[in-house]
Protein backbone atom coordinates (compact mmCIF):
# COMPACT_ATOMS: atom_id res chain seq x y z
CA UNK A 1 0.00 0.00 0.00
CA UNK A 2 2.13 2.28 0.98
CA UNK A 3 4.47 1.93 -2.36
CA UNK A 4 0.76 2.21 -4.52
CA UNK A 5 0.95 5.92 -2.90
CA UNK A 6 4.31 6.62 -3.22
CA UNK A 7 3.96 5.93 -6.91
CA UNK A 8 0.59 8.04 -7.06
CA UNK A 9 1.98 11.26 -5.45
CA UNK A 10 5.54 10.77 -7.70
CA UNK A 11 3.50 10.75 -10.94
CA UNK A 12 1.53 13.77 -9.08
CA UNK A 13 5.05 15.64 -9.04
CA UNK A 14 6.80 14.54 -12.17
CA UNK A 15 5.88 18.43 -13.37
CA UNK A 16 7.75 19.31 -11.01
CA UNK A 17 10.56 17.31 -10.71
CA UNK A 18 11.10 17.57 -14.14
CA UNK A 19 10.93 21.05 -13.95
CA UNK A 20 13.47 21.51 -11.45
CA UNK A 21 15.81 19.18 -13.11
CA UNK A 22 15.61 20.28 -16.53
CA UNK A 23 14.85 23.91 -16.63
CA UNK A 24 16.28 25.35 -13.60
CA UNK A 25 18.91 23.15 -12.96
CA UNK A 26 19.64 22.07 -17.23
CA UNK A 27 19.34 25.57 -18.46
CA UNK A 28 22.04 26.74 -15.73
CA UNK A 29 24.44 24.13 -16.58
CA UNK A 30 23.62 24.52 -20.61
CA UNK A 31 24.13 28.65 -20.26
CA UNK A 32 27.36 27.92 -18.60
CA UNK A 33 28.75 25.47 -20.83
CA UNK A 34 28.21 28.01 -23.64
CA UNK A 35 29.32 30.77 -22.05
CA UNK A 36 33.16 29.08 -22.54
CA UNK A 37 32.51 29.40 -26.63
CA UNK A 38 33.14 31.66 -28.71
CA UNK A 39 29.33 31.04 -30.01
CA UNK A 40 28.05 33.86 -32.19
CA UNK A 41 24.47 33.53 -34.13
CA UNK A 42 23.91 29.87 -32.90
CA UNK A 43 25.28 28.15 -29.82
CA UNK A 44 28.98 26.51 -31.00
CA UNK A 45 31.24 23.91 -28.91
CA UNK A 46 33.97 25.55 -29.66
CA UNK A 47 35.49 26.20 -26.60
CA UNK A 48 37.92 29.49 -25.52
CA UNK A 49 37.77 29.20 -21.49
CA UNK A 50 36.95 32.12 -19.77
CA UNK A 51 37.60 34.42 -22.49
CA UNK A 52 33.91 35.53 -22.84
CA UNK A 53 34.09 36.63 -19.43
CA UNK A 54 37.35 38.59 -19.74
CA UNK A 55 36.12 40.49 -22.62
CA UNK A 56 32.92 41.26 -20.52
CA UNK A 57 34.75 42.53 -17.57
CA UNK A 58 36.44 45.16 -20.16
CA UNK A 59 33.65 46.40 -21.60
CA UNK A 60 32.93 50.09 -20.72
CA UNK A 61 28.94 48.78 -21.40
CA UNK A 62 28.71 46.29 -18.77
CA UNK A 63 30.98 48.38 -15.89
CA UNK A 64 27.67 51.36 -17.10
CA UNK A 65 25.63 48.37 -16.65
CA UNK A 66 26.77 46.88 -13.01
CA UNK A 67 27.28 50.51 -11.70
CA UNK A 68 23.70 51.24 -12.76
CA UNK A 69 22.11 48.13 -10.91
CA UNK A 70 24.30 49.16 -7.81
CA UNK A 71 22.73 52.82 -7.78
CA UNK A 72 19.15 51.47 -8.48
CA UNK A 73 19.49 48.69 -6.21
CA UNK A 74 20.70 50.93 -3.21
CA UNK A 75 18.45 53.80 -4.56
CA UNK A 76 15.12 51.70 -5.06
CA UNK A 77 15.86 49.49 -1.89
CA UNK A 78 16.37 52.54 0.63
CA UNK A 79 13.22 54.49 -1.10
CA UNK A 80 10.98 51.35 -0.62
CA UNK A 81 11.83 50.38 3.20
CA UNK A 82 11.85 54.20 4.22
CA UNK A 83 8.55 55.47 2.02
CA UNK A 84 7.02 51.70 2.71
CA UNK A 85 7.87 52.04 6.28
CA UNK A 86 6.59 55.39 6.87
CA UNK A 87 3.41 54.93 5.03
CA UNK A 88 2.91 51.52 7.25
CA UNK A 89 3.26 53.76 10.40
CA UNK A 90 1.06 56.27 9.05
CA UNK A 91 -2.09 54.21 8.11
CA UNK A 92 -1.48 52.77 11.60
CA UNK A 93 -2.31 56.02 13.20
CA UNK A 94 -6.07 55.01 13.30
CA UNK A 95 -6.89 57.87 10.74
CA UNK A 96 -9.40 57.78 9.22
CA UNK A 97 -10.59 56.37 5.60
CA UNK A 98 -8.04 53.89 6.12
CA UNK A 99 -8.82 51.49 3.59
CA UNK A 100 -8.82 54.29 1.03
CA UNK A 101 -5.36 55.72 1.51
CA UNK A 102 -4.14 52.07 1.52
CA UNK A 103 -5.08 51.68 -1.75
CA UNK A 104 -4.24 54.37 -3.42
CA UNK A 105 -0.59 53.77 -1.83
CA UNK A 106 -0.50 50.02 -3.50
CA UNK A 107 -2.45 50.21 -6.61
CA UNK A 108 0.86 51.03 -8.79
CA UNK A 109 1.70 47.66 -7.51
CA UNK A 110 -1.13 46.64 -9.57
CA UNK A 111 0.46 47.38 -12.67
CA UNK A 112 2.93 46.58 -14.91
CA UNK A 113 6.61 47.82 -15.07
CA UNK A 114 5.50 48.83 -18.91
CA UNK A 115 3.02 50.96 -17.87
CA UNK A 116 4.73 52.53 -15.07
CA UNK A 117 7.89 53.10 -17.01
CA UNK A 118 5.69 54.41 -20.34
CA UNK A 119 3.12 56.92 -17.56
CA UNK A 120 6.60 58.43 -15.86
CA UNK A 121 8.53 58.53 -19.30
CA UNK A 122 5.44 61.31 -20.39
CA UNK A 123 5.54 62.78 -16.21
CA UNK A 124 9.03 63.77 -17.00
CA UNK A 125 8.94 64.72 -20.63
CA UNK A 126 11.57 67.17 -21.05
CA UNK A 127 8.99 68.95 -22.74
CA UNK A 128 5.98 68.73 -21.79
CA UNK A 129 6.48 67.71 -18.27
CA UNK A 130 6.72 68.35 -14.98
CA UNK A 131 8.94 71.02 -15.78
CA UNK A 132 6.78 72.82 -17.83
CA UNK A 133 4.11 72.69 -15.74
CA UNK A 134 6.49 74.93 -12.97
CA UNK A 135 8.03 77.05 -15.85
CA UNK A 136 4.34 77.59 -16.14
CA UNK A 137 3.49 78.99 -12.53
CA UNK A 138 6.23 80.97 -12.88
CA UNK A 139 9.22 78.80 -11.20
CA UNK A 140 11.24 79.33 -14.19
CA UNK A 141 14.13 78.01 -12.54
CA UNK A 142 13.06 74.60 -11.98
CA UNK A 143 14.64 71.77 -13.87
CA UNK A 144 13.48 68.09 -14.50
CA UNK A 145 15.60 67.26 -17.51
CA UNK A 146 16.34 63.60 -15.67
CA UNK A 147 15.40 61.62 -19.00
CA UNK A 148 17.79 63.38 -20.86
CA UNK A 149 20.40 63.71 -18.49
CA UNK A 150 23.49 60.74 -18.62
CA UNK A 151 23.94 61.48 -14.75
CA UNK A 152 20.38 61.35 -13.27
CA UNK A 153 18.38 59.29 -15.83
CA UNK A 154 18.69 56.29 -13.24
CA UNK A 155 17.57 58.65 -10.76
CA UNK A 156 14.16 58.65 -12.59
CA UNK A 157 14.08 55.06 -13.00
CA UNK A 158 14.46 54.75 -9.19
CA UNK A 159 11.54 56.90 -8.28
CA UNK A 160 9.36 55.24 -11.14
CA UNK A 161 9.98 51.76 -9.53
CA UNK A 162 9.60 53.42 -5.89
CA UNK A 163 6.33 54.55 -6.70
CA UNK A 164 5.56 51.20 -8.34
CA UNK A 165 6.80 48.97 -5.11
CA UNK A 166 6.47 51.01 -2.28
CA UNK A 167 2.84 50.15 -1.24
CA UNK A 168 4.50 46.60 -1.79
CA UNK A 169 6.49 47.05 1.66
CA UNK A 170 3.93 49.05 3.12
CA UNK A 171 1.47 46.01 2.83
CA UNK A 172 4.67 44.01 4.62
CA UNK A 173 5.61 46.10 7.08
CA UNK A 174 1.53 47.13 8.32
CA UNK A 175 1.12 43.25 8.62
CA UNK A 176 4.34 43.24 11.05
CA UNK A 177 2.82 46.43 12.82
CA UNK A 178 -0.63 45.00 13.17
CA UNK A 179 0.90 41.79 14.54
CA UNK A 180 2.65 43.81 17.69
CA UNK A 181 1.12 42.86 20.87
CA UNK A 182 -1.07 45.98 22.22
CA UNK A 183 0.56 45.32 25.86
CA UNK A 184 3.85 46.33 24.42
CA UNK A 185 2.16 49.90 23.26
CA UNK A 186 0.84 50.44 26.99
CA UNK A 187 3.92 49.56 28.32
CA UNK A 188 5.76 52.42 26.25
CA UNK A 189 3.03 54.53 26.81
CA UNK A 190 3.01 53.90 30.52
CA UNK A 191 7.14 54.80 30.52
CA UNK A 192 5.92 58.03 28.60
CA UNK A 193 8.43 56.66 25.58
CA UNK A 194 7.67 59.17 22.86
CA UNK A 195 5.84 57.74 20.07
CA UNK A 196 8.50 58.14 17.08
CA UNK A 197 10.97 57.22 19.16
CA UNK A 198 8.84 53.87 20.15
CA UNK A 199 8.49 52.98 16.59
CA UNK A 200 11.91 53.84 15.53
CA UNK A 201 13.88 52.25 18.40
CA UNK A 202 10.98 49.65 19.94
CA UNK A 203 8.75 48.39 17.08
CA UNK A 204 11.03 48.71 14.20
CA UNK A 205 13.71 46.11 15.70
CA UNK A 206 10.80 43.65 16.17
CA UNK A 207 9.80 43.92 12.67
CA UNK A 208 13.22 42.35 11.18
CA UNK A 209 12.08 39.48 10.33
CA UNK A 210 9.93 41.26 8.16
CA UNK A 211 12.48 43.92 7.02
CA UNK A 212 14.81 41.31 6.23
CA UNK A 213 12.24 39.44 4.57
CA UNK A 214 11.40 42.55 2.50
CA UNK A 215 15.03 43.28 1.10
CA UNK A 216 15.87 40.31 0.22
CA UNK A 217 12.61 40.17 -1.92
CA UNK A 218 13.50 43.87 -3.35
CA UNK A 219 17.00 42.63 -4.29
CA UNK A 220 16.30 39.85 -6.14
CA UNK A 221 13.79 41.61 -7.96
CA UNK A 222 16.50 44.23 -8.60
CA UNK A 223 18.51 41.92 -10.70
CA UNK A 224 16.11 41.08 -12.73
CA UNK A 225 15.29 44.89 -13.81
CA UNK A 226 14.44 44.85 -17.28
CA UNK A 227 10.82 46.08 -18.64
CA UNK A 228 10.45 49.11 -16.37
CA UNK A 229 14.21 50.50 -18.04
CA UNK A 230 13.04 49.45 -21.39
CA UNK A 231 9.83 51.67 -21.47
CA UNK A 232 11.21 54.66 -19.27
CA UNK A 233 14.41 55.52 -21.38
CA UNK A 234 15.31 52.32 -23.44
CA UNK A 235 18.99 52.31 -21.39
CA UNK A 236 19.37 55.49 -22.47
CA UNK A 237 20.42 58.40 -23.00
CA UNK A 238 23.12 56.31 -25.09
CA UNK A 239 23.54 53.43 -22.95
CA UNK A 240 23.65 55.49 -19.98
CA UNK A 241 20.69 53.50 -17.98
CA UNK A 242 21.63 49.89 -19.58
CA UNK A 243 22.14 47.31 -17.02
CA UNK A 244 23.00 43.26 -16.31
CA UNK A 245 19.35 42.25 -17.58
CA UNK A 246 19.58 44.38 -20.90
CA UNK A 247 22.78 43.67 -21.52
CA UNK A 248 22.18 40.28 -21.65
CA UNK A 249 19.65 40.54 -23.83
CA UNK A 250 20.87 42.94 -26.29
CA UNK A 251 23.53 40.49 -27.22
CA UNK A 252 21.03 37.52 -27.04
CA UNK A 253 18.60 39.09 -29.56
CA UNK A 254 20.18 42.04 -31.25
CA UNK A 255 24.05 41.66 -31.38
CA UNK A 256 23.84 38.05 -31.99
CA UNK A 257 26.72 37.35 -29.33
CA UNK A 258 25.96 34.52 -27.81
CA UNK A 259 28.54 33.89 -25.39
CA UNK A 260 29.10 36.96 -24.32
CA UNK A 261 25.31 36.68 -23.31
CA UNK A 262 25.67 33.77 -21.62
CA UNK A 263 28.44 35.05 -19.70
CA UNK A 264 26.63 37.98 -18.34
CA UNK A 265 23.71 36.04 -17.63
CA UNK A 266 25.48 33.54 -15.93
CA UNK A 267 27.49 36.09 -13.80
CA UNK A 268 23.66 37.63 -13.01
CA UNK A 269 22.63 34.34 -11.79
CA UNK A 270 25.71 33.96 -9.63
CA UNK A 271 25.07 37.46 -8.38
CA UNK A 272 21.44 36.43 -7.31
CA UNK A 273 22.64 33.65 -5.78
CA UNK A 274 24.97 35.60 -3.32
CA UNK A 275 21.61 37.47 -2.64
CA UNK A 276 19.42 34.89 -1.68
CA UNK A 277 22.25 32.09 -0.23
CA UNK A 278 22.68 34.17 3.20
CA UNK A 279 19.53 34.76 3.84
CA UNK A 280 18.08 30.98 2.43
CA UNK A 281 20.62 29.52 5.35
CA UNK A 282 18.88 32.15 8.17
CA UNK A 283 15.47 31.44 7.01
CA UNK A 284 15.95 27.37 6.78
CA UNK A 285 18.82 25.97 8.35
CA UNK A 286 19.96 28.40 11.65
CA UNK A 287 16.10 28.94 12.10
CA UNK A 288 15.35 25.09 11.97
CA UNK A 289 18.44 24.42 13.92
CA UNK A 290 17.07 26.86 16.99
CA UNK A 291 13.22 25.55 17.11
CA UNK A 292 14.79 21.90 17.64
CA UNK A 293 16.63 23.44 20.72
CA UNK B 1 -3.39 39.46 13.88
CA UNK B 2 -5.51 42.67 13.82
CA UNK B 3 -6.95 44.34 10.86
CA UNK B 4 -7.60 47.46 12.37
CA UNK B 5 -5.50 49.76 14.46
CA UNK B 6 -5.87 49.34 18.66
CA UNK B 7 -7.83 51.48 20.33
CA UNK B 8 -10.47 54.00 20.18
CA UNK B 9 -9.81 56.69 17.55
CA UNK B 10 -8.22 60.13 18.77
CA UNK B 11 -11.22 62.61 19.50
CA UNK B 12 -9.51 66.03 19.71
CA UNK B 13 -7.24 67.45 16.44
CA UNK B 14 -4.34 67.84 17.37
CA UNK B 15 -1.51 69.68 15.83
CA UNK B 16 0.48 66.78 15.25
CA UNK B 17 -2.72 64.63 13.41
CA UNK B 18 -3.23 67.65 11.38
CA UNK B 19 0.51 67.54 10.44
CA UNK B 20 0.04 63.55 10.20
CA UNK B 21 -3.10 64.51 7.77
CA UNK B 22 -1.06 66.52 5.41
CA UNK B 23 1.81 64.44 4.96
CA UNK B 24 -0.54 61.41 4.06
CA UNK B 25 -2.15 63.70 1.55
CA UNK B 26 0.99 64.64 -0.17
CA UNK B 27 1.93 61.03 -0.34
CA UNK B 28 -1.57 60.38 -1.84
CA UNK B 29 -1.08 62.76 -4.60
CA UNK B 30 2.57 61.69 -5.87
CA UNK B 31 1.30 58.19 -5.57
CA UNK B 32 -1.98 59.56 -7.50
CA UNK B 33 -0.28 62.15 -9.82
CA UNK B 34 0.58 59.64 -12.43
CA UNK B 35 -2.87 57.55 -13.07
CA UNK B 36 -4.19 61.66 -12.69
CA UNK B 37 -1.60 62.73 -15.48
CA UNK B 38 -2.82 60.00 -17.57
CA UNK B 39 -6.02 60.34 -17.50
CA UNK B 40 -6.69 63.83 -18.31
CA UNK B 41 -4.12 63.62 -21.08
CA UNK B 42 -5.66 60.89 -22.72
CA UNK B 43 -9.01 63.09 -22.93
CA UNK B 44 -7.21 66.29 -24.29
CA UNK B 45 -6.43 67.04 -28.01
CA UNK B 46 -2.98 67.21 -29.10
CA UNK B 47 -3.44 71.24 -29.56
CA UNK B 48 -3.96 71.14 -25.86
CA UNK B 49 -1.66 68.66 -25.21
CA UNK B 50 1.19 71.27 -26.89
CA UNK B 51 -0.38 74.04 -25.26
CA UNK B 52 -0.88 73.56 -21.57
CA UNK B 53 0.14 72.19 -18.62
CA UNK B 54 0.28 68.54 -17.89
CA UNK B 55 -1.61 68.30 -15.10
CA UNK B 56 -4.23 71.18 -15.96
CA UNK B 57 -7.73 69.57 -16.53
CA UNK B 58 -8.91 69.89 -20.18
CA UNK B 59 -10.75 72.31 -21.84
CA UNK B 60 -13.08 70.18 -23.28
CA UNK B 61 -12.81 67.00 -23.58
CA UNK B 62 -11.82 65.18 -26.50
CA UNK B 63 -12.67 61.06 -26.73
CA UNK B 64 -10.76 60.45 -30.28
CA UNK B 65 -7.60 58.92 -28.40
CA UNK B 66 -9.79 56.14 -27.30
CA UNK B 67 -11.50 54.23 -30.13
CA UNK B 68 -7.98 55.05 -31.89
CA UNK B 69 -5.48 53.30 -29.53
CA UNK B 70 -7.68 50.54 -29.45
CA UNK B 71 -8.14 49.94 -32.95
CA UNK B 72 -6.15 51.99 -35.44
CA UNK B 73 -3.17 53.24 -33.62
CA UNK B 74 0.21 51.25 -35.74
CA UNK B 75 2.78 49.50 -34.55
CA UNK B 76 5.34 49.61 -37.28
CA UNK B 77 3.21 48.80 -40.49
CA UNK B 78 0.61 46.95 -38.60
CA UNK B 79 -2.51 49.77 -37.80
CA UNK B 80 -4.92 47.80 -35.68
CA UNK B 81 -4.20 49.43 -32.33
CA UNK B 82 -4.19 47.12 -28.89
CA UNK B 83 -7.07 45.15 -29.71
CA UNK B 84 -5.07 42.36 -31.30
CA UNK B 85 -2.69 42.32 -28.29
CA UNK B 86 -5.66 42.40 -25.70
CA UNK B 87 -7.04 39.14 -27.11
CA UNK B 88 -3.58 37.68 -27.28
CA UNK B 89 -2.79 38.64 -23.56
CA UNK B 90 -6.45 36.93 -22.81
CA UNK B 91 -5.70 33.85 -25.08
CA UNK B 92 -1.97 33.57 -23.18
CA UNK B 93 -3.87 33.94 -19.71
CA UNK B 94 -6.92 32.34 -19.56
CA UNK B 95 -5.23 28.79 -20.27
CA UNK B 96 -1.91 29.62 -18.46
CA UNK B 97 -3.89 30.69 -15.14
CA UNK B 98 -6.07 27.38 -15.33
CA UNK B 99 -2.89 24.87 -16.36
CA UNK B 100 -0.28 26.52 -13.42
CA UNK B 101 -3.36 26.81 -10.74
CA UNK B 102 -4.55 23.19 -11.25
CA UNK B 103 -0.79 21.14 -11.52
CA UNK B 104 0.27 23.68 -8.39
CA UNK B 105 -2.55 22.86 -6.83
CA UNK B 106 -1.69 18.73 -6.84
CA UNK B 107 1.83 19.21 -6.33
CA UNK B 108 1.37 20.97 -3.36
CA UNK B 109 -1.38 18.66 -1.96
CA UNK B 110 1.13 15.88 -2.93
CA UNK B 111 3.71 17.83 -1.00
CA UNK B 112 1.48 18.39 2.05
CA UNK B 113 0.33 14.81 2.29
CA UNK B 114 1.69 11.66 0.29
CA UNK B 115 5.40 13.35 1.21
CA UNK B 116 8.40 10.67 -0.19
CA UNK B 117 11.64 10.82 0.16
CA UNK B 118 13.43 13.50 -1.91
CA UNK B 119 10.10 15.63 -2.28
CA UNK B 120 11.33 18.40 -0.31
CA UNK B 121 14.51 18.37 -2.27
CA UNK B 122 13.00 18.91 -5.65
CA UNK B 123 10.62 21.50 -4.22
CA UNK B 124 13.60 23.27 -3.07
CA UNK B 125 15.38 23.62 -6.38
CA UNK B 126 12.25 24.65 -7.74
CA UNK B 127 11.65 27.27 -5.51
CA UNK B 128 15.33 28.50 -5.39
CA UNK B 129 14.35 28.05 -9.62
CA UNK B 130 11.45 31.09 -8.88
CA UNK B 131 14.58 33.66 -7.92
CA UNK B 132 16.76 33.08 -10.97
CA UNK B 133 16.61 36.09 -13.44
CA UNK B 134 14.87 34.80 -16.04
CA UNK B 135 17.24 35.65 -18.70
CA UNK B 136 19.33 32.94 -17.49
CA UNK B 137 17.12 31.13 -18.45
CA UNK B 138 15.29 32.21 -21.65
CA UNK B 139 18.03 31.05 -24.62
CA UNK B 140 17.67 27.47 -23.65
CA UNK B 141 14.20 27.16 -22.65
CA UNK B 142 13.75 28.76 -26.41
CA UNK B 143 16.05 25.90 -27.84
CA UNK B 144 13.92 23.41 -25.45
CA UNK B 145 10.86 24.76 -27.15
CA UNK B 146 12.26 25.16 -30.62
CA UNK B 147 13.11 21.29 -30.42
CA UNK B 148 9.87 20.49 -29.11
CA UNK B 149 8.28 22.27 -32.06
CA UNK B 150 6.37 25.31 -29.83
CA UNK B 151 8.57 27.89 -29.75
CA UNK B 152 6.78 31.03 -31.23
CA UNK B 153 3.49 29.50 -30.69
CA UNK B 154 0.20 30.16 -28.16
CA UNK B 155 1.16 26.46 -26.58
CA UNK B 156 5.11 27.35 -26.18
CA UNK B 157 4.22 30.85 -23.75
CA UNK B 158 1.52 28.93 -21.70
CA UNK B 159 3.98 26.61 -21.13
CA UNK B 160 6.82 29.12 -20.29
CA UNK B 161 4.33 30.57 -17.84
CA UNK B 162 3.14 27.32 -16.61
CA UNK B 163 6.75 26.65 -15.66
CA UNK B 164 7.79 30.15 -14.14
CA UNK B 165 4.75 30.24 -12.01
CA UNK B 166 4.43 26.72 -10.66
CA UNK B 167 7.24 27.20 -7.81
CA UNK B 168 5.50 29.68 -6.28
CA UNK B 169 2.15 28.25 -6.66
CA UNK B 170 2.97 25.08 -5.43
CA UNK B 171 4.16 27.04 -1.99
CA UNK B 172 1.13 28.61 -1.47
CA UNK B 173 -1.16 25.46 -1.84
CA UNK B 174 1.63 23.51 0.52
CA UNK B 175 1.27 25.88 2.96
CA UNK B 176 -2.39 25.58 2.78
CA UNK B 177 -2.73 21.93 3.12
CA UNK B 178 -0.25 21.69 5.30
CA UNK B 179 -2.77 24.15 7.58
CA UNK B 180 -5.72 21.76 7.14
CA UNK B 181 -6.33 19.34 10.05
CA UNK B 182 -4.30 15.73 9.26
CA UNK B 183 -7.06 13.91 10.51
CA UNK B 184 -9.30 15.15 7.92
CA UNK B 185 -7.02 13.33 5.58
CA UNK B 186 -6.78 10.02 7.74
CA UNK B 187 -10.43 9.75 8.07
CA UNK B 188 -10.70 9.76 4.36
CA UNK B 189 -7.68 7.40 3.56
CA UNK B 190 -9.94 5.05 6.32
CA UNK B 191 -12.73 5.54 4.62
CA UNK B 192 -11.01 4.07 1.36
CA UNK B 193 -10.29 7.19 -0.40
CA UNK B 194 -7.38 7.18 -3.05
CA UNK B 195 -4.40 9.79 -3.80
CA UNK B 196 -7.03 10.77 -6.74
CA UNK B 197 -10.14 10.53 -5.24
CA UNK B 198 -9.23 12.45 -1.86
CA UNK B 199 -8.04 15.13 -4.25
CA UNK B 200 -11.37 14.96 -6.11
CA UNK B 201 -14.02 14.73 -3.16
CA UNK B 202 -12.34 16.32 0.00
CA UNK B 203 -9.42 19.23 -0.82
CA UNK B 204 -10.99 20.56 -3.90
CA UNK B 205 -14.12 21.51 -2.51
CA UNK B 206 -11.85 23.11 0.37
CA UNK B 207 -9.47 25.06 -1.62
CA UNK B 208 -12.19 27.88 -2.94
CA UNK B 209 -9.53 30.83 -0.69
CA UNK B 210 -6.70 29.55 -1.50
CA UNK B 211 -7.75 29.27 -5.02
CA UNK B 212 -8.96 32.25 -5.35
CA UNK B 213 -5.76 33.77 -3.58
CA UNK B 214 -3.68 32.13 -6.57
CA UNK B 215 -5.52 33.29 -9.22
CA UNK B 216 -5.19 36.75 -8.86
CA UNK B 217 -1.61 36.40 -8.23
CA UNK B 218 -1.21 34.84 -11.75
CA UNK B 219 -3.65 36.91 -13.57
CA UNK B 220 -2.25 40.09 -12.85
CA UNK B 221 1.38 38.52 -13.06
CA UNK B 222 0.74 36.92 -16.57
CA UNK B 223 -1.19 40.13 -18.02
CA UNK B 224 1.63 41.74 -16.62
CA UNK B 225 4.61 40.25 -18.22
CA UNK B 226 6.77 41.74 -20.55
CA UNK B 227 9.69 39.70 -21.39
CA UNK B 228 8.56 36.62 -21.65
CA UNK B 229 5.58 37.64 -23.86
CA UNK B 230 8.17 39.29 -26.19
CA UNK B 231 10.51 36.02 -26.58
CA UNK B 232 8.48 33.51 -26.00
CA UNK B 233 4.88 34.11 -27.90
CA UNK B 234 6.01 35.60 -31.21
CA UNK B 235 4.53 37.35 -34.22
CA UNK B 236 1.34 36.63 -34.07
CA UNK B 237 0.08 36.11 -30.00
CA UNK B 238 2.12 39.37 -28.93
CA UNK B 239 0.52 40.19 -25.25
CA UNK B 240 -0.70 43.74 -24.96
CA UNK B 241 2.33 44.71 -23.18
CA UNK B 242 4.42 43.99 -25.51
CA UNK B 243 2.37 45.68 -28.33
CA UNK B 244 1.74 49.19 -26.04
CA UNK B 245 5.70 49.20 -26.10
CA UNK B 246 5.61 48.72 -29.76
CA UNK B 247 3.05 51.70 -30.21
CA UNK B 248 4.17 53.92 -27.91
CA UNK B 249 7.97 53.58 -29.01
CA UNK B 250 7.31 54.37 -32.32
CA UNK B 251 10.65 56.04 -33.84
CA UNK B 252 8.42 57.84 -36.85
CA UNK B 253 5.84 60.20 -37.05
CA UNK B 254 4.37 62.54 -34.84
CA UNK B 255 3.77 61.41 -30.95
CA UNK B 256 0.35 61.46 -30.26
CA UNK B 257 0.84 61.24 -26.08
CA UNK B 258 -3.11 61.50 -25.88
CA UNK B 259 -3.38 58.05 -28.00
CA UNK B 260 -0.20 56.47 -25.69
CA UNK B 261 -1.63 56.94 -22.51
CA UNK B 262 -5.13 55.62 -23.43
CA UNK B 263 -3.15 52.85 -24.55
CA UNK B 264 -1.70 52.47 -21.37
CA UNK B 265 -4.79 52.70 -19.41
CA UNK B 266 -6.25 50.06 -21.64
CA UNK B 267 -3.54 47.83 -20.86
CA UNK B 268 -3.81 48.77 -17.13
CA UNK B 269 -7.34 47.93 -16.72
CA UNK B 270 -7.37 44.53 -16.84
CA UNK B 271 -4.95 44.14 -13.34
CA UNK B 272 -6.35 47.49 -12.08
CA UNK B 273 -10.08 46.14 -12.16
CA UNK B 274 -8.51 42.84 -10.46
CA UNK B 275 -7.05 44.65 -7.87
CA UNK B 276 -9.98 46.90 -7.34
CA UNK B 277 -12.82 44.35 -7.00
CA UNK B 278 -10.63 41.98 -4.69
CA UNK B 279 -9.30 44.30 -2.31
CA UNK B 280 -7.99 42.11 0.89
CA UNK B 281 -7.61 38.95 -1.61
CA UNK B 282 -5.34 40.87 -3.59
CA UNK B 283 -3.10 42.10 -0.31
CA UNK B 284 -3.27 38.43 0.86
CA UNK B 285 -1.96 37.47 -2.37
CA UNK B 286 0.86 39.66 -2.42
CA UNK B 287 1.69 38.47 0.87
CA UNK B 288 1.59 34.73 -0.39
CA UNK B 289 3.43 35.80 -3.33
CA UNK B 290 5.80 38.31 -2.10
CA UNK B 291 8.92 35.29 -2.54
CA UNK B 292 7.95 35.87 -6.56
CA UNK B 293 10.07 39.10 -6.58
Amino acid sequence: MSKFRNIASIIALLPMIIISLTVFIGCIIYSFIYSLTNSKLIPVTNFVGFDQYQRLFKQRKWDVAVENIFIYGFVFTIGCLIIGFLLAVLIDQKIRGESLFRTIFLYPYAMSFVVTGLVWKWVLNPTFGLENSMHMWGFGWFELDWLVNRDLAIYAVCIAAVWQGAGFVMVLMLAGLRGIDEDIWKSLSIEGVAKWKSYLFVILPMLRPMVVTAIVLIAAGVVKVYDLILALTSGGPGYATTTPAMYVMENFFQRANLGQAFAASIIMFISVVCILAPWAFYEFYLRNKNAAN
Amino acid sequence: MRSIPAGPRPKHLTIGRIGLYCFIFVCAIFFLMPLYVMIITSLKDMDEIRAANILNLPKELSFYSWPKAWSQACTGFVCEGLKPGFFNSVKITVPSVIVSVGLSALNGYALAFWRFKGAYLFFGLCLFGAFIPYQVMVYPLLKIEDALGIYSTLPGIILVHTIFGMPILTLIFRNFYASLPIDLFKAARIDGGNFVKIFIYVIIPMSTPITIVAVILQVTGIWNDFLLGLVFAGRDNQPMTVQLNNIVQVDYGVAEYNVDMSATILTSLVPLFVYFISGRWFVRGIAAGAIKG
